[in-house]
């Protein structure tokens, strides 16, 4: 109760909170194409790649305004994703190189930059620590409006395009047929990707931020066969990691938001692989297990079937000492017999023989033994 | 040059080699970004097991890392089993946790030790050498030397005992099953060196930068050969420049190290991206445009012998024909036509264009 208090009347929790969740919900939605796309790692290429763009805007405007900075993350982001593409098209070197290699490089220039600043004369580090790590307490009212419009138009982008980067993500080729810019497609969504990112910077961090664009949208993956599900699913979560990772710092001292929000997200996608309905382990597990089960019940009585055929009487009985040494290698076989029993397909006669019933016969038939 | 910046130098160059040869591989394995996912994830390894051993020094810690990093390849691969979890996502998916593992345990716990994420992540290679090696009291060296020393013997006898298994289970991974080399085993075995490799590269360069140097000297040997033991030379090779180079231009700038080194690597690559003799993008529009051209003359000398000897060859080859037939521009046929002029294939008799004997043979070669 007291959490929640805090939640509606503590100004930076609340802030922190629907700051992070506002977050949540920008990337998961746009995350939800990254991950169809196969581009997971797209996210942390990009985030890192952002550092460069934090140091120029910085050097250039000489102000911390947290504007200026995220305009040049993102546009440094951006450079550096087309850069990825370009080298990926024209040359042999695979994707992930080209990423892990805009990634590091990228980085390292950002660090180089940032040294020269910190080195400056009247030029404290232009909040380095700020986009390595996230602050998400330093999150101010103004940073969540500019949160709330700049991911407001891209999720408003996405459903406005909705349709064509449908098609462009499921089926480039058809897409390009049936004459979509398939290219300016992809250049638009990786665009929106990196205004999510540049969003993230300032809450989660560089490093971390890769997860809140991948994770979210798995977790959803696994629940749902429909895109737009997906995408709310995957929104729904990020939000929901948002505000309990926040909760989770608040109530914790030292406990730092940006990794709490991650850990959050990631037990979320364990739930989620493990109990979806649709695909989850614990489903898949129940399911072979009762396939498992009827096949064994099965297989039993096909075997009575074949052995009653050998007295020319498919319901002839056969004693349970003679069963039991035949059938010595059958897991649960006794207990199968009386599952069979209650079935009706099997029943027990003298005591101590059993034998098929009628309804065990046409069971049989029905299924193809013979 | 003073003595601190040439052991710097020394180290540099130790570091970008020992990441070098592992790196190759990862590459070639398609696995670059598992070196991203296992430097991060290391810090996990690195702060648990300074939680048991208490003593940050201890050469034990290498062992946690080494230990989280095969713990993350193994969490990796066994997401990726799982329908709708690409290898992609779930490599995004495990380090962030792990590397967010990590933090939490030294926010919580080890917040009053010199344990810094910042130091992890970024690196100083400019204190390495304040740490040092003492032997009964002589002084014999910075620390760093001597454990990346190691690390790159390690990687030298690593790679060259398994040279010919790792080459075929790099290439060919179903060959490899079947002459009993165990590629998992051996996945397991080069993940480790990885790891091993990361931990000793942290120190100097941190976990960002050791991406640049393991991924970015063998994409630049990538692009250069096509021979395993040329590419692994040449990324050394490249490797060791870049971080020499990365020295100076650090100096020059007043800026970090580790930084500049990844900055000049990405430099000459994209130096050899542009002008790399056979793959790089000059050379390959150059081909492109060669081709382009060739094709159009060899056109024309077919189209000269199709329809040679036939009736209305007179109409056929007349150079405003072409414009109709080939939908070539009046500019782009008048060069092909001067061109194949030059080489003597063709004639022109009254704006008509004959072949030449050799213009014959050409076409009938290329029929």
């Amino acid at each position: 109760m007291e959490v929640l208090y805090e939640l509606l009347f503590d100004y930076t929790l609340r802030t922190v909170a629907i700051g992070s969740a506002l977050l949540g919900i920008v990337s998961g939605v746009l995350g939800s194409y990254v991950v169809l796309r196969r581009q997971s790692l797209l996210g942390d290429a990009m985030s890192h790649a952002a550092l460069p763009g934090i140091a120029i805007a910085f050097l250039l405007s000489g102000s911390k305004n947290s504007v200026f900075l995220l305009i040049g993350a993102g546009l440094s982001g951006w450079f550096v994703t087309l850069l990825i593409f370009t080298v990926v098209k024209n040359s042999k070197i695979k994707f992930d190189s080209a990423l892990a290699m805009g990634l590091s490089v990228f980085f390292g220039l950002g660090l180089v930059l940032l040294t020269i600043i910190q080195k400056m004369p009247d030029a404290s580090q232009a909040g380095l620590d700020k986009f390595l790590f996230g602050q998400a307490a330093a999150l101010t009212t103004e940073d969540i409006k500019i949160m709330g419009v700049m991911g407001g138009i891209s999720i408003f982008l996405v459903f406005l395009f909705w349709k064509e980067f449908k098609i462009s993500t499921f089926d480039p080729e058809f897409a390009a047929s049936i004459g979509l810019k398939v290219k300016f497609l992809d250049i638009f969504i990786t665009s929106l990707v990196v205004i999510a990112i540049v969003l993230g910077l300032q809450t989660v961090g560089v490093v971390l931020m890769s997860s809140m664009i991948v994770a979210p949208a798995v977790a959803a993956r696994q629940w749902t066969d429909r895109l737009g599900l997906m995408m709310a699913l995957s929104g729904f979560f990020g939000a929901l990691a948002g505000v309990i990772g926040s909760l989770i710092s608040s109530q914790i001292s030292r406990m730092p938001t940006g990794p709490a929000i991650v850990v959050t997200i990631s037990f979320i996608v364990l739930l989620s692989i493990l109990f979806s309905p649709k695909h989850g382990i614990v489903v898949d597990l129940l399911k072979k297990r009762k396939n498992r089960d009827s096949m064994r019940l099965d297989a039993i009585l096909e075997e009575l079937f074949n052995l009653g055929e050998k007295h020319n009487d498919p319901c002839y009985p056969h004693s349970i000492k003679l069963l039991k040494i035949m059938y010595s290698n059958y897991t649960n076989f006794e207990k199968n017999l009386v599952k069979l029993k209650e079935k009706g397909l099997v029943a027990q006669i003298e005591g101590d023989k059993w034998a098929l019933t009628d309804n065990g016969v046409i069971e049989v038939k029905k299924r193809g033994f013979e | 040059m003073s003595p601190h910046e040439i052991e710097i130098q020394i180290i540099a160059i130790l570091v970008a080699s020992s990441c070098a040869l592992p790196g190759t591989f990862l590459l070639l394995r398609k696995m670059a970004m598992m070196t991203d996912a296992i430097s991060h994830s290391i810090l996990l390894g690195i702060v648990v097991a300074f939680f048991l051993i208490k003593d940050i020094a201890s050469p034990l810690l290498i062992l946690g890392a080494a230990l989280s990093g095969v713990l993350t390849v193994f969490l990796v691969e066994l997401l990726n089993k799982k329908r709708f979890v690409s290898k992609d996502a779930s490599i995004g998916l495990v380090f962030p946790l792990l590397f967010s593992i990590g933090i939490i345990l030294i926010g919580l716990f080890a917040w009053n030790i010199h344990l810094d994420i910042h130091a992890v992540l970024l690196g100083e290679l400019a204190f390495a050498p304040f740490d040092r090696v003492y032997i009964s009291g002589t002084d014999i060296g910075p620390k760093s030397m001597y454990v990346m020393g190691s690390i790159l013997l390690l990687n030298i006898i690593f790679i060259s005992l398994f040279y010919k298994e790792l080459k075929i289970t790099t290439f060919d991974k179903n060959l490899a099953a079947a002459f009993r080399f165990f590629p998992n085993m051996l996945n397991i075995a080069l993940m480790t060196i990885v790891s091993i490799t990361c931990v000793g590269a942290f120190d100097s360069v941190g976990s960002i930068l050791v991406i640049a140097l393991m991924i970015v000297p063998p994409c630049c040997a990538f692009m250069l050969t096509k021979s395993l033991s040329k590419m692994l030379f040449l990324s050394v090779l490249i490797g060791s420049v870049s971080s020499v180079a990365g020295f100076w231009v650090a100096n020059l700038l007043n800026a970090n190290i580790a930084g500049s080194m990844a900055v000049v690597s990405g430099v000459i690559f994209g130096v050899i991206f542009l002008m790399a003799p056979n793959n790089g993008l000059i050379a390959i529009k150059i081909k492109k445009i060669k081709q382009k051209w060739e094709f159009a003359e060899n056109l024309l000398l077919v189209h000269l012998i199709n329809h040679e000897g036939s009736a209305e060859y007179e109409d056929e080859s007349k150079i405003e024909h072409l414009y109709k037939h080939m939908l070539w521009t009046p500019d782009f046929a008048s060069r092909v036509i001067s061109t194949s002029k030059k080489k003597g294939n063709i004639e022109i008799v009254d704006k008509c264009l004959y072949l030449t004997d050799e213009g014959r043979s050409i076409a009938t070669a290329s029929f």
